[in-house]
């Protein structure tokens, strides 16, 4: 772990003009994912600006009836919230899905939104492999190596890591808009909008200027959003990383689906909205012929590498079930 | 180095501060540049150097001290390294195994992934801290009645994990503390007494 410096800014305002103070510096929310990727050498921040308690760890009701989740709301408080349990079931069962206890604890929504892949290459503590998102331009070890937990959608030659969080796969199927501050000014911008596919530049993930703060989530008041669910296969019973995963939203009327959202986690290099699925399904009678159809389009484009291929075949079963699960509640 | 230590008050004088800074940041610019010239810096500059130490606050088991410490150093090296408080334990180190689980404010968390600079006016409570006196916290009551350990190493982190989840009062089955305590591995494997420990107190 390299030596860094540590500040600790007053409010919103300050800590954008600490950054630009302090180009190489990184917010510090809960710091489960960056603290331990400092330990590995994966980033060497130069400072930590710590966030944690400048930016809102409330969430609140919004004039619409949506929530607004402050961006250090933490991972804990956001899943076991009554609201977001009656309304987004769906977001609340994604994050009891992911991690432990103690990391829900004290991992923040703002810092779930930019965690980093658990690509192994990636995370070598050594930095003895090619890595085109660590170190841009070198390759990338993953695509010829071990790539079981790699991703099949949303892949390019240069980068086939999975986007790791379960949470944000909720929050794609639920048409969250995720707000910043930075220098520029406010954003609101549509989570559809937020992530980047690993094309061109592996290293860059999202659309964040630098510096840009991430100060809260807006969740729309979209009544139909309370008909959800979220599944998970993992190697594990618990505690572990998906490798597969699927949010499902429906809006169902006298066995017709008229809207849906529908999210893949797991499998891509970003929280993947399922678009193809949700063409094949809008308008349709909710039958399993149906669903498996649904899941087939959207893994249509799917590449495998030599050990993940297992995954689309399974993607697909675990789409099918939960569209399935959620067509069947009351 | 003495003047590193608090003053009687135990809070540093913003002298000292300075100070010590000044000192520790001189050696840094020596060890970095070998020459004497680059230690003519002014204190203010030396704040920027990262691994000076600076004095960080902490309220553990009751008790507050002001120690100098790098901002990098996590919470559980600050216990295990600087406050002589090895009963919690490092085990992965990257928040996979939960050794190292402490309550912060009541809340469980993992020590190896949190920086001990985040944690002024936190209350934290450690193994060493559960028992009052010489009479055991019920959770660890329960670990020995129930032989909830083979090897000891994991016990700390599973003990303030079960008090952590006991207190956030959402266990009901034996299914839910499995998935509850699924942040704290065991290698010798002691799950079934470690499950059956956790239900006890639960239940006393």
């Amino acid at each position: 772990m390299n030596a860094f410096t540590y500040s600790s800014a007053s409010n919103p305002d300050q800590a954008i003009a600490e950054f630009a103070a302090h180009p190489n510096s990184i917010y510090l929310g809960g710091g489960t994912n960056l603290i331990d990727n400092i330990k590995l050498n994966v980033i060497q921040p130069a400072r930590l600006i710590a966030v944690r308690k400048i930016v809102l760890n409330q969430i609140t009701p919004t004039p619409d009836g949506g929530l607004r989740i402050g961006a250090a709301v933490t991972n804990t408080d956001l899943a076991y919230d009554d609201r977001v349990r009656k309304s987004y079931p769906v977001l609340s069962e994604a994050i009891l899905a992911g991690a432990s206890p103690q990391l829900r604890n004290s991992a923040t929504t703002a810092g779930n939104i930019l965690q980093q892949t658990r690509c192994y290459y990636f995370r070598d503590s050594e930095g003895a492999f090619r890595c085109n998102k660590r170190n841009p331009g070198s390759g990338c070890a993953a695509i010829d190596g071990y790539n079981r937990i790699h991703a099949v959608l949303g892949t390019s030659a240069k980068c086939i890591a999975t986007h790791p969080s379960d949470m944000d796969v909720a929050l794609m199927a639920l048409d969250a808009v995720i707000l910043t501050h930075g220098t520029a000014g406010d954003r609101s911008i549509p989570i559809d909008d937020f992530y980047i596919a690993y094309g061109e530049d592996p290293a860059r993930e999202n659309v964040l200027h630098p510096g840009e703060l991430i100060t809260g989530v807006l969740l729309p008041a979209t009544k139909w959003f309370a008909r959800s669910n979220y599944m998970k296969a993992r190697d594990r019973a618990s505690y572990e990383f998906a490798l597969a995963s699927a949010a499902v939203v429906l809006e169902i009327d006298g066995g017709t689906i008229r809207d849906c959202r529908i999210a893949l986690g797991g499998i891509a290099t970003k929280p993947w909205r399922a678009l193809a699925a949700e063409r094949k399904l809008k308008g349709q009678k909710a039958t399993d012929d149906l669903f498996k159809s649904a899941a087939d389009a959207e893994l249509q484009t799917a590449v495998a590498q030599k050990y993940n291929g297992f995954k689309i075949e399974m993607a697909k079963r675990l789409l099918a079930a939960t569209l399935k699960k959620v067509a069947a509640m009351a | 180095m003495h003047e590193n230590e608090p003053d009687s008050s135990g809070e540093y004088s913003r002298r000292t501060l300075l100070k010590s800074a000044a000192v520790i940041g001189a050696g840094v610019v020596l060890a970095k540049h070998g020459n004497a010239a680059q230690a003519e810096v002014a204190p203010a500059a030396m704040e920027s150097e990262p691994d000076t130490t600076v004095p960080v606050t902490l309220t553990i088991n009751g008790s507050t001290r002001t120690i100098p410490l790098e901002p990098r150093v996590t919470l559980l090296d600050a216990l295990r390294e600087h406050l002589n408080l090895q009963g919690t334990k490092k085990g992965c180190d990257h928040g996979q195994c939960g050794a190292c689980t402490v309550l912060v404010n009541g809340t469980r968390v993992n020590s190896c992934l949190t920086l001990a600079i985040m944690h002024t006016g936190d209350q934290i409570t450690t193994i060493e801290g559960l028992a009052q006196g010489d009479a055991l916290h019920p959770v660890q009551s329960a670990f020995i009645e129930h032989d909830a350990f083979q090897c000891g190493y994991c016990t700390p982190g599973q003990i303030c994990s079960a008090v952590g989840l006991i207190k956030e009062g959402r266990c009901k089955t034996d299914d839910d503390i499995r998935e509850m305590m699924a942040g704290n591995l065991c290698r010798c494997g002691a799950y079934v007494n470690i499950v059956a420990a956790v239900r006890q107190a639960m239940q006393s």
